[in-house]
């Protein structure tokens, strides 16, 4: 009898060190995941702190300024450069996701849809700037111009729109589309009234996502965009359109252009470079973390607690 | 043809077959519902019940493989050959599923959702709208405060209320619900059956059920399924009380032990 109990005392004891075996390891591992955690943080710390400090140690007053010497006009060009994409590879992005999750029947062409995306999603910038190069530029016979740039990252973030907008549709409950099919809804005004507002905060990672690619984008706009810029900004200029800020029909070169440039031009011009990349490194972390804000306010009104 | 059938029921179902692919889900169904009634569908799983239901809204046309054949007939108008569409057979046949599928919207986006995409978009007309859907369900004292709040931060019950509202708002005439209680609490399933039952004065109302006691409380008529086939169906009262087949008898009594 007193046998039996000691066994089963033993076996309690047993599986109550088991347990704390498996807290024991449970805990290394978060505390290793934090670490790695850590890691990325002060890696991104240490990064952004020192290209945004060596660009603003070496600068001066003028570089700063909106005009032929300083880098604000090409900070413009970048911002106004992005926005046009966005323009182009955000509806176009969302309606070939729309596509792709709903529409698309699952045949050959299907297939060899989404290889041609895939392909798209990998082919090296430089190549879709040569491109743009010879397709918008030499075969129209057009000067370089912010549009055409503007084009080129459209077109290289256009798969992941698409594929951001795809997999955003296919992760929604099934029950949004049959509830509103249940209805009496089509399936157009489905897809526009409940499927794509529920996915709005993913849509806004994968914008974000486009911008900050947009942003660094340098390749695919050296032979597009042209990498100086002239605009002025005092309108009685701009009987010139060449020289207005807001023709996307110019010239104008980006921030990392700039930087591409002055590495490459006169000695004395890094100051110029280093000062463009610490801009760079700003815009595109608060760009990050508005959107961010943006996609938690939204889920937040919809009711998403995830 | 069989279309012109002159016939009091609401839906008359004759003959209906329905395959997903090379299966057989319902076999020669033949049956009336009435109108401004509630009836029940029992069964055990798989019998067949969503798929019956289903098939009075033509939701089984998302199932890809699904063929039908036989009459379904809504007001004596066939609903799958007579050109009527699933546009306007959505709107006179509404839904409400076995989990509650609020919009990811407002509550009140919720409720004017049916009636915005049949075109009412005017202020005055939305609201006053979600004011007296909310109210047949009675749930507008416990909203009205936050018709702006997410829907999705309900409770399961307030949830399948709203989930009523919403269906309700674009006046249909017949209900279906798929066991629309089976992940609520007690309490919010009494006052979902009580709903029912007031609402029947209004609409036409097919229930699934796996709860015996809440088809007796509240059906009028009982259609008991078993392997995709109708093997008795009557007065709710004498199926409970004198079931005519043996196996109606046997699943019914199985299930009060
Ligand atoms: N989309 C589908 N494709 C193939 N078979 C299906 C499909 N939907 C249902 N079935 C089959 O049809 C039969 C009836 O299913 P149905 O969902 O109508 O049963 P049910 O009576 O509602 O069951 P439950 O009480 O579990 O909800 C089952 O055998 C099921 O496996
Ligand atoms: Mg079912």
């Amino acid at each position: 009898m007193t046998e039996v109990k000691n066994e089963k005392k033993a076996r309690v004891e047993v599986s109550q060190s088991l347990i704390r075996r498996a807290r024991a390891v449970d805990n290394i591992w978060t505390v290793v995941f934090y670490l790695v955690a850590l890691f990325f943080l002060l890696l991104l710390f240490a990064f952004a702190g020192y290209v945004i400090i060596k660009g603003f140690t070496g600068a001066k007053p003028e570089m700063f300024r909106f005009d032929r010497n300083g880098v604000g006009n090409y900070f413009f060009n970048t911002v106004y450069l992005v926005f046009l994409s966005l323009l182009i590879s955000v509806p176009i992005g969302v309606m070939g996701g729309i596509y792709m999750a709903e529409y698309a029947k699952d045949n050959a062409f299907t297939k060899f849809l989404r290889i041609a995306i895939e392909t798209l999603s990998s082919l090296p910038s430089i190549v879709v700037g040569l491109f743009g190069y010879l397709i918008f530029l030499v075969a129209t016979k057009s000067q370089p111009n912010l549009l055409v740039g503007a084009i080129c990252v459209a077109i290289l973030s256009l798969p992941l729109m698409t594929t951001t907008t795809e997999d955003a549709l296919r992760s929604l409950p099934p029950s949004y589309k049959l509830g509103s099919m249940g209805m009496g809804a089509t399936l157009r005004q489905t897809i526009q009234s409940v499927l794509i507002p529920a996915c709005v905060p993913r849509i806004i990672t994968g914008v974000i996502l486009a911008a900050g690619r947009g942003f660094g984008e340098a390749a695919a706009l050296l032979y597009t965009t042209g990498s100086d810029t002239n605009i002025k900004w005092n309108p009685a200029a701009w009987v010139n359109p060449s020289l207005n800020p807001f023709n996307p029909l110019r010239r104008g070169g980006t921030l990392s252009l700039k930087i591409w440039t002055s590495f490459t031009a006169s000695v004395g011009a890094e100051d110029v470079a280093n000062l463009s990349s610490a801009i760079l490194m700003i815009m595109v972390l608060s760009f990050s973390i508005l959107a961010h804000y943006l996609e938690g306010r939204i889920k937040k009104k919809m009711g998403d607690t995830k | 043809m069989s279309e012109k059938k002159a016939t009091s029921a609401k839906f008359y179902v004759h003959d209906l077959d329905l395959f997903y692919g090379s299966f057989q889900a319902l076999k020669k169904i033949n049956f009336q519902i009435a109108a401004n009634r509630i009836t029940a569908l029992i069964g055990p799983s798989g019998c067949g019940k969503s798929t019956f239901l289903k098939t009075l809204n033509r939701m089984n046309d998302f199932v890809e493989g699904c063929k039908i054949t036989g009459d379904v007939q809504l007001d004596g108008r066939d609903i799958y050959t007579s050109g009527m569409s699933e546009i306007e057979l959505r709107q006179r046949v509404g839904m409400v599923f076995q989990q509650p599928n609020p919009f990811p919207k407002t509550i009140y986006d919720n409720v004017a959702y049916g009636p915005r995409i049949r075109g009412v978009h005017r202020k005055s007309e939305l609201d006053e709208i979600v004011e007296t859907s909310l109210r047949e369900v009675g749930i507008w004292d416990e909203f009205k405060d936050r018709l702006n709040k997410s829907a999705l931060g309900l409770s399961g019950g307030q949830q399948q209320r709203l989930c009523i509202a919403r269906t309700i708002a674009v006046h249909p005439e017949v209900i279906l619900m798929d066991e629309p209680t089976s992940a609520l609490d007690p309490i919010s399933t009494m006052k979902i059956e009580d709903l029912a039952v007031e609402m029947k004065e209004k609409y036409t109302i097919v229930i699934v059920t796996h709860n015996m006691q809440q088809a007796n409380r509240i059906s009028d008529t009982t259609a008991f399924f078993l392997l995709g086939e109708l093997i008795e169906s009557g007065p709710t009262q004498d199926i409970f009380l004198n079931p005519q087949n043996k196996k109606t008898e046997e699943y019914i009594t199985g299930r009060f032990g």
